[in-house]
């Protein structure tokens, strides 16, 4: 069946429209927009027989925007630094650990599973916001779409289990909590800890802006860290 | 709006032809959201410039990855092998990041003054 690239476009548009007003409506976490306009589009692609190159015609119109999206978001973490003055340096040493415990305790067991390399690199960037997490999974060789597909699973599941779990291990204070947030679960996380209050939002939004840049400087290098850890270099 | 995208997309640029010129395995687009953050550091940019065209992108972020995401129907017939993979990979990890940072980060803020956390005496042995 033919799909123009404005058709796929237009689809596109109307299924994240009425996903996104679907989960206002609910605020259920498992009709997520993302999640249900992927899952509508997918089946709507494999009723029709569309191939997925063939949305793509289309889709890469939106998909173009990712890249100026994550510059843009050079903005709120300038903001966020320069509000929380010295305060940020503690920040940032706890974000570049989370950074590293991310990448390592995601490839290693997955290693140990036997992945391949390719899927090695699917799954490293897989606390980080989407769209970095999409970039930095296709400059290590990985497979995009499933780095979007795991990277929106991990922020549901810290969205939804985090904030019981980070009591229960006695995270108290407000900052340690957004940043645990946000350095775990990105957009999605940060969406959470927004509820939690203004200063657990704020630190989870930096903490994803702060996440998102240290895991795309240091994968490539953690990556093969763990990979040799591995004996498999 | 324009002058903003102009900004953002300069970035962008300078960002991609920097990560192909050093040969660094970091995304362009991460360079140039460095980039950015320092010129507005700097004051070589200004915020109230850049604000309403990064405000257009990132009011509708989740828009813009349904299209990767979709790509997932080319990774249906992944092997079962994989699957766990992926599980071992995301499941443990996750609460292993919530409790590095949310530990390091309260532990830092102590000593430092005024701790922003408002902790109940007493209740942690």
């Amino acid at each position: 069946m033919p799909l123009s690239p404005v058709l796929s476009v237009a689809l596109t548009l109307v299924a994240f429209w009425l996903s996104r007003a679907l989960y206002r409506r609910t605020r259920f976490f498992l009709l997520h927009p993302v999640l249900l306009s992927v899952a509508a589009l997918i089946a709507g692609l494999r009723l029709a027989r569309v191939p997925y190159q063939t949305y793509m015609q289309g889709g890469q119109l939106i998909d173009f925007f990712l890249a100026p999206a994550v510059v843009a978001l050079g903005l709120p973490l300038y903001r966020q630094l320069e509000r929380l003055g010295r305060a940020s340096l503690p920040i940032l040493a706890s974000t570049a650990a989370g950074s590293v415990v991310g990448v390592l305790t995601a490839v290693f067991p997955a290693g140990l599973l036997g992945a391949s390399p390719a899927l090695l690199a699917t799954l490293a960037p897989k606390s980080i916001t989407t769209p970095i997490a999409i970039g930095v999974s296709e400059v290590l060789g990985g497979l995009p779409p499933l780095t979007a597909a795991v990277v929106i699973a991990t922020g549901i599941l810290g969205a939804v289990l985090g904030p019981p779990f980070l009591r229960a291990i006695g995270v108290r204070s407000p900052t340690a909590f957004g940043l645990a947030m946000g350095a775990a679960s990105h957009g999605i996380g940060t969406a959470r800890a927004m509820e939690e209050g203004q200063l657990a939002g704020a630190a989870s939004g930096l903490a994803l802006g702060l996440n998102g840049a240290l895991t795309a400087l240091a994968a490539p290098w953690l990556v093969s860290l763990a990979r040799s850890l591995l004996g498999r270099p | 709006m324009i002058p903003g995208l102009a900004i953002l997309f300069c970035f962008l640029a300078v960002g991609e032809q920097a990560s192909r010129l050093a040969g660094i395995p970091v995304p362009g687009s991460v360079l140039g959201m460095l980039l950015l953050a320092a010129a507005l550091r700097l004051g070589l940019v200004r915020g109230e410039t850049v604000q309403a065209a990064a405000d257009a992108l990132l009011d509708n972020l989740s828009l813009l990855f349904v299209p990767a995401g979709v790509g997932l129907m080319l990774y249906f017939d992944l092997p079962a092998r994989d699957w766990w993979s992926v599980l071992a990979a995301v499941v443990p990890s996750t609460f292993l990041v919530m409790a590095a940072v949310g530990w390091l980060q309260q532990a830092l803020e102590r000593p430092a003054g005024p701790a922003t956390s408002s902790q109940p005496p007493g209740t942690e042995g």
